[in-house]
């Protein structure tokens, strides 16, 4: 990584900073990290768009608080101080949910506090926020929440519409009265094998349209 | 990455485990009373819930005051323990007691139509940790007029749905006494026979919440048997 001095703060390649883990180095589809919770919350639309800011906070401002120490973390214990930093983040926004959001909070339930496992969270920790500085850091934390929000949205979108008939919450499938003509939900969509068959489609949609992604045999 | 001495490694964790634990027990102490108030209004919430009173954040403790006409905490024998403030009694440190002993509190609330109902409280496991609720029973103590339930980790979407109105509901007029028989509500895998008093429709996805359900109001109601026959008119 090249360090240039007085970088403006906007050029194409923080931009892509932003950009990239959208599509082509997107952290479920491409690098399958994260997968746990993309499976979990991902029944209705509104916890995994909780779910899916709090992650993208957690990202980004422990990978800013990451990238202010990275010259003073021992390497020997980087991994326990990025446990701490991401554990003590998890836990101020698990308490301020629950101080000003208590609704939005019971419904994460202990998926807020599973944020701590969240595998793409130490990677971008590692992998970028040690080795660039606060801003592309704070920057890459935005993309990656950004990037993991976009794929949970769209899963829960397909789960929530086949399986519960509603649209956030809102009864779609009844207010159409397909009901009356036979159409019944899919409790399949509800169970978890179906979120990772809709990943594994997204997946295949995603890499027929990029044939860069995928591996040489 | 430079190379850094022990004692370099000692002082970094120390200064950073002590700077984080400052940080946390300050934000934990000056969040702690909104949070217990948010706990405080969201239990009048339910409890008016159980009521079938829609109440929000703003005006529950309003709607609590004037629904809920008095409170006590009574034994498994129906007689009253003095002194007890039913509404700090927290059933999950009750029933670690003998059963004798445990306070059992009661609610008593005139609904809008002028009918006195009877709220208990109900306490339970699901799949992933503790499930509560309030029933409320009708002046003959044996009819539900209405259920609220909650969870603290239930899957969303699956077991967490025993707090959606639509479960919810189904409790409304089934009887938990048939033949003057306590035989309480089952939730029922595969969905309830149509017209029976006593069943519910489980959860799909969620039979193990659903199961957890059933035992907390069969184990919870039955402990106010001897209470409910003594008041029965």
């Amino acid at each position: 990584m090249e360090n240039v001095e007085k970088e403006p703060l906007w050029t194409a390649k923080t931009k892509k900073l932003l950009t990239n883990p959208l599509g082509m180095e997107n952290p479920i589809t491409v690098q399958v990290l994260g997968i746990c919770s993309a499976l979990a919350v991902t029944v209705k639309m509104k916890p995994a768009i909780v779910m899916a800011i709090s992650v993208t906070v957690v990202v980004a401002l422990s990978n800013l608080i990451i990238a202010l120490m990275r010259k003073s973390i021992p390497g020997r214990i980087r991994i326990i101080v990025q446990l701490v930093v991401i554990a003590t983040l998890v836990i101020i926004v698990d308490q301020f949910l629950k101080a000003f959001a208590f609704d939005v909070s019971k419904q994460l339930s202990v998926f807020v506090g599973l944020i701590i496992t969240n595998c793409i969270i130490m990677g971008r920790l590692e992998a970028f926020a040690m080795a660039n500085k606060p801003w592309p850091s704070f920057l890459d934390g935005i993309g990656n929440g950004a990037g993991y929000g976009l794929i949970l949205i769209i899963v829960s979108f397909f789960r929530e519409f086949l399986g519960s008939g509603s649209i956030m919450g809102y009864p779609v499938m009844e207010k159409l009265g397909v009901y009356k003509f036979g159409y019944e939900d899919n409790g399949m969509m509800i169970l978890p094998p179906m979120a990772l068959i809709t990943l594994g489609l997204i997946i295949w949609v995603q890499r027929a349209r990029n044939k860069s992604l995928i591996e040489n045999k | 990455m430079k190379d850094f001495s022990n004692k370099y490694i000692m002082v970094f964790s120390v200064v950073m485990v002590v700077s984080v634990a400052i940080l946390l027990s300050l934000t934990a102490m000056l969040l702690q009373p909104m949070q217990e108030k948010n706990v405080e209004v969201e239990k009048k919430m339910n409890i008016l819930a159980s009521i079938n009173v829609v109440s929000d954040k703003s005006d529950a403790v309003q709607l609590y005051d004037r629904h809920i006409r008095e409170s006590f905490v009574i034994n498994t024998e129906g007689k009253k323990f003095e002194g007890v403030d039913a509404f700090t009694v927290t059933l999950r440190a009750e029933q670690k007691k003998p059963l004798a002993e445990q306070y059992l509190p009661v609610f008593i609330a005139v609904a809008d139509n002028g009918d006195t109902l009877h709220i208990l409280p109900l306490e339970g496991k699901g799949l992933w940790g503790p499930i509560w609720g309030y029933v409320s029973l009708k002046q003959d103590l044996s009819t539900i007029a209405g259920a609220t339930f909650d969870h603290k980790g239930e899957t969303p979407g699956l077991g967490a749905e025993i707090n959606t109105t639509q479960f919810e509901s189904q409790f409304h007029d089934k009887s938990i006494y048939e033949n003057g028989s306590f035989v309480s509500v089952k939730v029922v895998k595969g969905g309830a026979r149509p017209g029976n008093p006593h069943e519910v429709d489980g959860i799909s996805g969620g039979t193990i919440t659903s199961k957890g359900l059933e035992a907390m109001v069969r184990d919870g109601l039955v402990k106010y048997e001897k209470y409910l026959s003594q008041n029965r008119k």
